[in-house]
Formats: C-alpha cells, structure tokens, sequence
C-alpha cells in the first residue's frame, strides 16, 4: 500500500474496509454501482463488484427513497451507507433526515435506532453555482439525534468514516467537492477515530483557529510561516461538528485566551456562531480579544469565478483574523 | 399460517376479532378523551376496522408494519399489547415509547410496529428500506405501509413505488382511501379514478387492486393474494382498500366538509355491524359468544386503562435520554 492518500481513495478504503468487516454494511445511492461507473465522483468504484449489487445498490433519482430505504434497513438491522451525491440533493429527502432518522430513537424511547450514514458532497469553488455547492451542515447540527462530520485530511477521511458506519446513530459524513485530489499520508488498517472528539493537531499559545474541513487545509499552509514571524497558532480540527466538543474547545480558548473560527459555510447563524457562544459561556474571564469568525458571504453561491472566489471565505481572510484578534480590535 | 387457503367462516371470525378489539380500543379512547382523562392528538379510525383487522390476520408479528398517525387499527391488527399503548398514550413512562412519542407515534418492535409516522406519505421509503433488508437476509418477513388517499398525491409514494418495483421489494401498499384527504374531498384533491390505477405506472413489477376494504372477504383476499406475491419474491402491491372514515380527521372535527347525505349512506351500511351479521350468519360463533368475546375484550381494555392510570409518569431526566446511543 503506498503511503500516500487521497480524499477519493480514502472514503473509497473506509467503505471497503466496513463492507468486509461487517455483512450488515450495505449501500445505496445514485449511480454508486460499477456499471453505472462506480458514483459520479468514482467513490464507490469497485465494490459492487467486490461486494454485489444486493448490497451495492445504484438506485432511482429518489432522494426520499434512498434516505427512507436506509433508515427501514437500519431499523431492520442493517447498517447502510447512502449517498446523496451533492448535498444540495439533500433538502429532497429532509423529511427522512429531520422527522425520522434523527428522531426515531428517541420517539421511540429508545426501542429503535437509525444506525445510518448518509454521505454527500459539496463544496464552492468549482463554478458549480447555487443549487451544487452550499455548505448546509449547520442545518443538521440544529437537528437533536443527528451526528455531523467533515474530515479535514484523507487518513482522517477513513477514519471518521469508519466511525460512522460503526455508530449506532444516523450520522451526516460530509465530503468537500474541490479537494477531492488532495493526499496525505495513508492511516494503517481498518483506523477508526472516535466521534464526537476534536483533535488538537497543532499546540499553540497565542489564538485558538477553531475550524473543520477545507479552512483547516489553508491554515496548514500559513502556520508555520505565522510562527517565524512569532504568532503561535493551536489548531483545533472539531472533526465532528455536532455533537460539539466543547471540552476541547474551552481547554484551548482558556489557554490562548483567542479564538479565530472558520468555515465554508456561510457566516449567518453557522456553527461559527454556536462555536462563538459557547466560548463567550465559558472561556469570557480568559478572553483577550473578541471571538472572530471567517466564514463565506451571506449570498447563493455565483457561478463566474470570480464571483464566486468574492462569495468565498479566503485564506487572506483568516490569516488577517488571526491577526485582527491579536491585535484585540473589535471593528471587524 | 397458510396463505393460500380460500376464505372460510373460520377467517371471517378471526377478521371479526380483531375488528371488533378495534373498535372497542377506537370507542373507549375517544369516551376517555371527552371524559378528560387523557389528552393525545387522536385521529380514530372508526370505519376503517375491516381494513386493518383483514390485514393483520395474515401479518407474523415479525412482519413489519411502517402505519401513519391514523394508526391505533393498525397497531392493534398487528398485536400490540393494549398496556403499552394505553400508557403511552397516557403520558406513563411505561408507555411504549416512555411517553416521548405519543399516540402519534407508537413504536413496538416486539410486535413489528416498526415506525407510526406523522408526516403525510413517509410510511413507504421506510417500509422499503426494511423489504431490502429482507431480502438481503432472505427473511421471508414482508413489509407493510399503510396511508391514506391523500398520501397517494405527496412524492414519496411515487419514489418509494417506483423503488420497489424496480427491486421487487417484498412491500405491501396498502392504501385505505376514506374519501378524504384531511377535509378535502376525493376527487378536489386526487386525480385518478382509483387509486390502484397508478400502480400501472410503475410496470409489470407492481400490482395494484382496489377492494371493498369493509368487505372482510374481498379485503382478506387481496391481503392473501399480496403477502403470498411479496413472500415469494415477486415483488409489491399497491392495494387500494376502498373504506369510509366516520369521526372527521381529527378528534373533535365536526366534518362540515362531509355533506350529510354520504355521511348517512355510509353509517347505514357500517361494517361492524355488517361482518357481525356475517360471523352469526356463517354459524361460526353465536350472539353469546359473541357478546362474551365483546365482554373479554372491554375487560382486557379496562386492563391496560387501569395500568396506564397507575403508572408513574416519566422522570424529567426522560428529557436527556434516548437522544444517542452508547457508541
């Protein structure tokens, strides 16, 4: 195995490995099969062929089907991966996902349980405009019962999709479309990573930079050279985004006394807010400066390019976040 | 049980039974919800009886059943234990969901009441979703939705049908068409002349029947004839069971919106008091067995009132649990 992964390789082995770990794994999705071509974004390739198109199923364009077909599965059992292609696609089957997967447990009284993982895709950046690129995490975070996820490296990717498909709650695994190529170095086998646990992969004492997904990518690139000029950045990578670890997110802000949070999403009433209120509860007597977020403008995704690049959070945006935060102004 | 089997006064009687716990479990929630003692959104399926009763007769209880917020026929067709539900809906922590879902939303697995939904068409993607499981497992165990009309017109009928058609899902559809959608009639909200019409849109793989669905042997039969299809790996119906709902769309709608002559047409030929006709007809049973089964079944629903009533309610901290499971 080479050592070096990619996104798209790196969800492909999570559901590989999942699939010959547990028979009860099962998938579904629009052209997910290998002779539809193994998922639009080749995700899925090669495991209907390795694992049957029982338990591979390319389905109709039928959002409410798919999600609906999963959570009957899981209730009956069975532990299934459904893919809604772009997360766009996702507001098709929200009945499913709101009033049912996210709720069926506790409606129940615990008698029952929607053991799924739904993946989808996303992301701005592509000129894929409004109805192929929103960010629509925040939604579900709002939804009690749901669990959402959003790596931030290819051997996290694996790691944190495996986790999904082993929790035993419905759980929304977000891919990001525009960096579906990028590598990093390969996990070990069958590398699981736990839920609900933010990874402090960067220590630092002067701002906490609060992030998940794509942002956390820009900032690996500026930290080091922040840190020559003597800023020190502690990264906090969240991985699950709800259930929020706040634990990790206090022990940092209380330390550095700073935080910067960012995402793709857009900036009105995000996770950046919840993020932001829940250390102003418990970090306000260390703070030293207003909590910042960087986030994209309040606006539908365009479609030129350079609309698009101006609706987009930008790595500029957060590198001067970091520094507005430190320097305690609050005219941001 | 067999499948296969013709109709005889033995079925009718076993129809009759469990029609008759319905409407005795229908009667006396609404008497307890005018009386004050209890306070669920109620949706009573007074009329519908037959329908469900014809049913659950050929259901196992690991079967499943995916039924909607009209659904206390369906749920005690299937054998859910009158106790849990009464406590449920008594707002009791012995309830069947803990009092965290209500009549809206019963849940009992043991008896494969699998999912009571209140949102409008939602039974059938899941339902699906269990078939599929099924058949990966090779289970033999059938799944059932259950709706209304109405449900017929939201996209996920057409999503979920064309769906188990193209997988041959061992699904049963079972439309009860009470003529209204909420408080819109039939033909103001539903374009086609039967519901069972549509299921020629979904191809060779779906069949579709429309019933008398108060007729306990047209109703029993189409329930045979489409658990046998589903058992043996030859896919879904769509059953339109043609049926009448009596008590309006929610407890205490007056239904201004039913004009008065179909409402008295329909009570005239109300199918309690047709099938018991049939049963004493058939010589199956006699009016005293008939009234001991009637006297059995109030004792046994006075039960479950009385362990409802001394039942504790839940705990605040109720509020905090069953959100996740222990990973």
């Amino acid at each position: 195995m080479s050592d070096k992964i990619n996104f798209t390789q790196a969800y492909n082995r999570a559901l590989d490995e999942a699939m010959a770990a547990d028979p009860t794994v099962i998938m579904l999705g629009e052209d997910i099969g290998d002779k539809e071509g193994g998922g639009v974004f080749k995700v899925t390739g090669g495991l209907s062929t390795k694992y049957g198109t029982d338990r591979v199923r390319t389905t109709p364009i039928s959002e409410q089907a798919i999600v609906g077909a999963a959570i009957g599965a899981s209730l009956a059992g069975m532990k299934p991966v459904a893919e809604i292609m772009l997360m766009n696609f996702i507001t098709v089957a929200m009945d499913m996902i709101v009033n049912h997967a996210a709720k069926l447990r506790f409606m129940s009284g615990g008698q029952t349980s929607v053991p799924i993982t739904i993946r989808t895709r996303t992301g701005a950046g592509m000129s894929a405009a409004g109805q192929h690129s929103d960010m629509l995490e925040a939604w579900f975070c709002h939804t009690a019962g749901m669990k959402v996820v959003i790596p931030s490296t290819p051997a996290d990717a694996v790691g944190l999709l495996r986790a999904c498909i082993e929790d035993p709650d419905p759980c929304l695994f977000i891919e990001d479309a525009l960096t579906r190529t990028v590598s990093g170095p390969a996990p070990e086998a069958n590398h699981i990573l736990p839920l609900g646990k933010a990874n402090v992969e960067r220590e630092g004492t002067d701002v906490s930079f609060i992030s998940y997904g794509r942002p956390l990518q820009d900032m690996r690139k500026m930290v080091d050279r922040l840190a020559e000029e003597g800023i020190s950045v502690e990264i906090v990578d969240l991985r699950t985004v709800s259930p929020l670890d706040t634990d990790t997110i206090v022990k940092s802000v209380n330390k550095t006394g700073r935080a910067v949070i960012a995402h793709e999403a857009v900036r009105s009433f995000g996770v950046g807010a919840e993020v932001a209120a829940r250390i102003q509860e418990h970090c306000f007597a260390a703070l030293k400066a207003p909590v910042l977020r960087v986030a994209s403008k309040d606006v539908a995704v365009p479609f030129a390019r350079k609309l698009e690049q101006e609706f987009l959070y930008k790595a500029t945006d957060i590198e001067a976040a970091i520094r507005q935060t430190l320097e305690g102004s609050t005219s941001r | 049980m067999t499948t296969s089997a013709s109709f005889t006064s033995k079925d009718l009687y076993e129809v009759y039974k469990k029609a008759l716990k319905i409407l005795i479990v229908d009667e006396n929630i609404r008497g307890l919800i005018r009386s004050g003692a209890m306070h669920p959104v109620y949706y009573s399926p007074r009329g519908q009886e037959i329908v469900a009763a014809a049913m659950g007769v050929h259901l196992e209880p690991t079967d499943y059943l995916c039924t909607i917020y009209r659904g206390v026929h369906d749920q005690v067709a299937k054998g859910m234990p009158l106790d849990v539900l009464l406590a449920e809906y008594f707002m009791k922590v012995t309830g069947a969901c803990k009092g965290k879902g209500g009549a809206m939303h019963i849940t009992h697995p043991a008896s494969g009441v699998m999912v009571t939904t209140g949102v409008v068409g939602s039974s059938m993607p899941i339902a699906n979703g269990m078939a599929w499981a099924s058949q990966i497992k090779g289970d033999d165990r059938v799944s059932v939705a259950t709706f209304g009309d109405g449900a017929s017109n939201i996209g996920a009928f057409h999503e979920a049908l064309n769906m188990a058609a193209v997988w041959k899902l061992p699904t049963i559809f079972l439309c009860q068409n009470n003529r209204y959608q909420e408080c819109t009639q039939y033909a103001d909200s539903t374009s086609c002349e039967k519901i069972s019409d549509r299921a020629a849109a979904y191809g060779p793989n779906m069949v579709g029947v429309s019933v008398d669905g108060n007729d306990a042997e047209e109703m029993w039969n189409a329930m045979r004839d489409a658990v046998a299809r589903a058992r043996s790996g030859a896919g879904p119906t769509l059953i339109e069971a043609n049926t009448f709902r009596y008590m309006g769309h929610y407890f205490g709608d007056q239904a201004p919106y039913i004009p008065k002559e179909e409402l008295a047409a329909e009570m005239a030929k109300d199918p309690m008091i047709r099938i018991r006709q049939q049963v004493l007809d058939s010589g199956v049973a006699t009016e005293d067995d008939l009234v001991a089964l009637k006297a059995e079944l109030e004792a046994e629903f006075e039960a479950a009132v009385q362990f409802a009533k001394d039942s504790p309610e839940p705990e605040l901290d109720e509020v905090y649990k069953d959100i996740y499971g222990a990973a």
